[in-house]
């Protein structure tokens, strides 16, 4: 244990840097998979028959292929075709094309969820499309939308030490450095986890704050107005 | 470039992984349901000092990442063979989502089915067997196969402790006859041929039972 906890201490900032790297990657996802989200989860509803069956398509195509088998592909196959990306691009193109498919699911229901006597009116009010959209729509499916975001971050963070298998050296690979050098196996591994479930606290509250603020901001929420 | 010879070679050595890939999955989820149900169970018994750490355990579980937890019991429970280890991890990680999934299917039982089983004054145990949960389980099963597909897309972490599955198997091929884009590809389309049917039919039974 004293030999842990002084290796522990010498390796602290590289474990430091570890955890950045895991919070970029999965800031950077979460980036991604939000554009991936909107821009599918909109299609998806689109009138035309083209948009709309392609948008499923693609979504049925990223949640079918594993997300491991996606990320290994991007690392080991894709290089074949003549296109490098860096490990880290890998992981955070993986991870948005994936997570951004289960979002559109999220943004498409959100945005059906919506009444449609509140589409009505702004049509009644002649309201072009994107007007109706960014004004009335989305501002009243957005706060439905961000529990399951919040589910669909936390899984992302956790699939983040996928990125320690293809040489990022995110937290699982720093922390897996310390247990390699000090035979520490239980104390490494659990001072892992405790991290790993540190950040997705914090991030859930982050999420549930922003949950709260979005139905305050409709009154839909308890004393608000 | 997509050769057509090495696809033929690692197509046989891909499916052989497959039926590994669909052995892991099976074990595993039966060890979900049936793990899932007990947390869910053991969170309602009333009984605070077992609630509270079983749920507090479930919760730490279910928010840290499956791949750290198959490292750790890799290295810290000796003398189990690899699939057997994976299996019992990935399931019991299953678990801790199944047991929310019965436990909102629980809450979904009416609470007059509670209240005529007080009525008729039947024994606790019946009541759970013969009421509640097959009520409860008829409420979550889409939920429950939803995550069965997702289980099964989620055991290629597996070959992280040396289970054969089907991606280790692509890997092993890829890089013996570097041919990782046929390999991989071609897991990545036994991946969606499988589950893409599986969750239509999932959708299916959603709708038939929505009602």
């Amino acid at each position: 244990m004293a030999v842990f906890l002084s290796e522990l201490g010498r390796s602290l900032p590289a474990i430091g840097e570890g955890l950045l790297v895991t919070l970029e990657a999965t800031a950077l996802g979460a980036a991604v998979a939000l554009l991936v989200a909107f821009a599918l989860g909109l299609a998806a509803r689109s009138r035309l028959l083209v948009v709309r069956g392609g948008a499923r398509a693609v979504v049925e195509f990223l949640r079918g292929t594993s997300l491991y088998v996606q990320l290994f592909w991007l690392f080991f196959a894709l290089p074949m075709l003549g296109f490098r990306l860096e490990p880290m691009a890998c992981g955070v193109l993986a991870f948005g094309l994936n997570y951004g498919a289960y979002g559109a699911e999220v943004v498409r229901g959100a945005i059906a969820a919506v009444p449609a006597a509140q589409t009505e009116a702004a049509i009644a009010l002649g309201m072009g499309p994107g007007l109706r959209l960014r004004r009335i729509v989305l501002p009243q499916a957005y706060p439905l939308m961000i529990p399951p975001f919040k589910n669909l971050l936390i899984q992302l963070l956790k699939a983040t030490p996928l990125l320690s298998l293809v040489t990022v050296a995110d937290l699982t690979f720093q922390v897996d450095q310390l247990r390699a050098a000090t035979g520490g196996t239980a104390a490494a591994h659990l001072l892992l986890l405790l991290v790993y479930f540190a950040v997705a606290a914090l991030l859930g509250a982050g999420m549930n704050a922003l949950e709260r603020r979005a139905k305050a901001r409709l009154g839909t929420a308890g004393g608000g107005a | 470039m997509w050769d057509m010879d090495a696809a033929r070679a690692a197509l046989p050595v891909v499916l052989s992984g497959f039926g590994v890939t669909l052995l892991a999955t099976v074990l595993g989820f039966a060890v979900a349901v049936v793990a899932g149900l007990g947390v869910a169970l053991l969170q309602r018994s009333g009984v605070r000092w077992i609630a509270l750490p079983v749920g507090a355990l479930a919760a730490f579980v279910r928010s840290t990442p499956v791949l750290v937890q198959l490292f750790a019991a890799w290295v810290l429970v000796p003398g189990l063979d690899a699939l057997t280890l994976g299996v019992l991890v990935l399931g019991l990680h299953y678990a801790t989502y199944l047991s929310e999934v019965y436990r909102a299917g629980i809450d979904a039982v009416p609470k007059g089915q509670w209240e005529a089983c007080t009525a008729l004054s039947l024994p606790r145990r019946r009541v759970w067997r013969a009421v509640i949960l097959p009520q409860a389980v008829r409420k979550v099963l889409p939920s429950l196969g939803n995550y069965a597909i997702s289980m099964f897309k989620e055991t290629p972490f597996l070959s992280v402790v040396t289970v054969d599955e089907m991606v280790r198997e692509a890997s092993t091929f890829g890089s013996t006859h570097f041919a990782y884009l046929e390999s991989f590809t071609l897991a990545a389309a036994v991946f969606l041929l499988a589950s893409w049917p599986t969750s239509l039919l999932v959708r299916r039974m959603e709708a038939r039972l929505a009602h």
